[in-house]
């Protein structure tokens, strides 16, 4: 599966949407899944809680391993995914559906730092070494 | 550092396995789904590859004395060759130098198959007990044997249909018990909690074994649902939930631990100048999340440590062995550590599942 070209990355392998009302949706990315495997438990940001960028803001828990997942970027915490609640592995069977929580960011331009796909893939290949 | 590799590494790869860095050895995690192959073992039956395990055979007169003081499980019950006995080799002061299954095979042969990361050094510890002891005594360790563990309800049957001549040899082979057939050797043990097989073969005949039994239909498991069915079956893994700085009666291993008899052993006289403070209890979480090793155990009696936690496929829920003070009982509630979270967990009566069903 390859990263879809109409999303933004981060190096921690958390993948951003920005929607049409400027707000913003992240879950983790096909690569992210694949290492973790199958998914059990998801513990999302509560909805009103400010984030940082780069801050560690919700839980992802395969069977084998607990794993962070960080703020991209600063913004507000507007939605959680109650769907990853009794289906969490609706991330690996959908990863760039199964989103995790919405933002609204603090900055709008945040969102144009981060990578695109072609970078996000070479940070990919790289882990792979 | 360039990882070992058994005898089915290409086999492995060639069916799609996520390999992993496993004690210095490649190994397969997964094949896909671990979840999906933890139900396949219990619900009909999957093959794992174990080969980094390494066979040990202690052959010479007086092997069985050697072994009576080097165990602390008292190979005095092992009279009916092929028996198999479950037993920890421990330090002086008591500690878990390994846990191992050893098989009487005759007066002057015995049979031990031993974990991966410990071998060399088990095999260093009983040398230097032989050269003290019982010079005579060889002990030789078969790097050249590979392992295979069928393991499920299904599983002998499947071996059966692989493997001719099997079913004669092996039908009435009741568990815990192993027979010779030619270069190889079936064990009716495992790792699981299910009925099945463990068979020592020449490295060089592993991969079309493995390859006939693929074919016969059973699927590769990896080693991710070796552990979460062991740990559903309340067995410990060395290394986690015992080591050498604690004893097996703070391990739950006390039942293998032979202190009645007159017989002397190392370890022994350290196990009952000290009885244990500390006990280890199964875990079944009562909020969401999962139990992880070295999360903290709050109860009233003290605090405590998780050994061993992940989320049962069986029970649907997070489980758990933990070691903790020895007043913690049955039915109490203790809480967790999670992260920023105090979370409650209920101190149950484990195995967890076994069988093909969970027991909680």
């Amino acid at each position: 599966m390859s990263n879809p070209s109409d999303l933004k990355y981060t190096s921690s392998h958390e993948w951003v949407k920005t929607e049409a009302d400027g707000t913003v949706t992240i879950g983790i990315t096909q690569h992210a899944q694949e290492l973790l495997g199958d998914m059990v438990f998801v513990e999302p940001p509560t909805v009103g809680r400010h984030l940082k960028s780069r801050e560690e803001c919700a839980v992802v828990e395969s069977v084998k391993a607990a794993a962070d997942v960080y703020a991209p970027i600063a913004g507000e915490v507007i939605a959680a995914n109650a769907d990853l609640d009794g289906s969490p592995e609706l991330i690996n069977s959908d990863p760039f559906g199964a989103w995790l929580f919405k933002l609204k960011p603090d900055n709008a331009d945040d969102v144009a730092a981060l990578m695109d796909a072609a970078a996000y893939q070479a940070v990919v290949d790289s882990e792979a070494h | 550092m360039t990882l070992k590799q058994t005898p089915l590494n290409a086999a492995h790869r060639a069916m799609g396995a996520k390999m992993v860095d496993f004690g210095g050895w490649d190994m397969p995690v997964n094949y896909g789904s671990q979840i999906d192959e933890h139900h396949q073992v219990r619900n009909d039956c999957g093959m794992f590859d174990v080969s980094h395990m390494r066979v040990v055979d202690i052959k010479g007169a007086g092997v069985r004395d050697f072994l009576r003081y080097v165990l602390a499980n008292n190979v005095d019950k092992q009279t009916v060759p092929g028996k198999a006995l479950y037993s920890c080799m421990l330090l002086e002061h008591g500690g878990v130098i390994d846990d191992l299954i050893v098989y009487y095979m005759s007066e002057t042969w015995f049979r031990m198959v031993v974990n991966a990361g410990t071998a060399d050094k088990d095999i260093a510890w009983m040398k230097a007990q032989a050269a003290m002891h019982a010079p005579e005594l060889d002990i030789t360790d078969h790097p050249e044997f590979a392992m295979i563990a069928v393991q499920g309800p299904n599983a002998r049957a499947k071996v059966w249909e692989a493997l001719p001549g099997s079913e004669e040899l092996t039908k009435d082979l009741s568990p815990f018990n192993a027979v010779e057939m030619g270069a190889m050797f079936i064990a009716r043990t495992g790792y699981t909690g299910e009925d099945g097989f463990e068979i020592v073969i020449p490295a060089q005949a592993v991969p079309f074994f493995w390859a006939t039994l693929a074919e016969k239909g059973v699927k590769p498991i990896g080693l991710g649902a070796r552990d979460t069915l062991r740990l559903e079956a309340g067995m410990n893994l060395y290394g986690q939930d015992m080591d050498e700085k604690v004893g097996p009666l703070e391990s739950a291993l006390a039942w293998t631990v032979d202190l009645k008899s007159e017989r002397d052993f190392i370890g022994k006289a350290a196990l009952l100048a000290n009885p244990p403070a500390n006990k280890l209890i199964g875990l079944v979480l009562l909020d969401r999340g999962v139990l992880r090793g070295h999360q903290k155990v709050v109860s009233e009696h003290g605090e405590g440590e998780i050994t061993s936690g992940t989320f049962s496929p069986t029970l649907e829920k997070s489980i758990a062995l933990a070691r903790v003070p020895v007043g913690v009982q049955v039915g109490e509630s203790v809480q967790i550590a999670i992260r920023d979270k105090m979370l409650s967990a209920k101190v149950v009566k484990y195995p967890f599942a076994r069988n093909g069903k969970g027991l909680i």
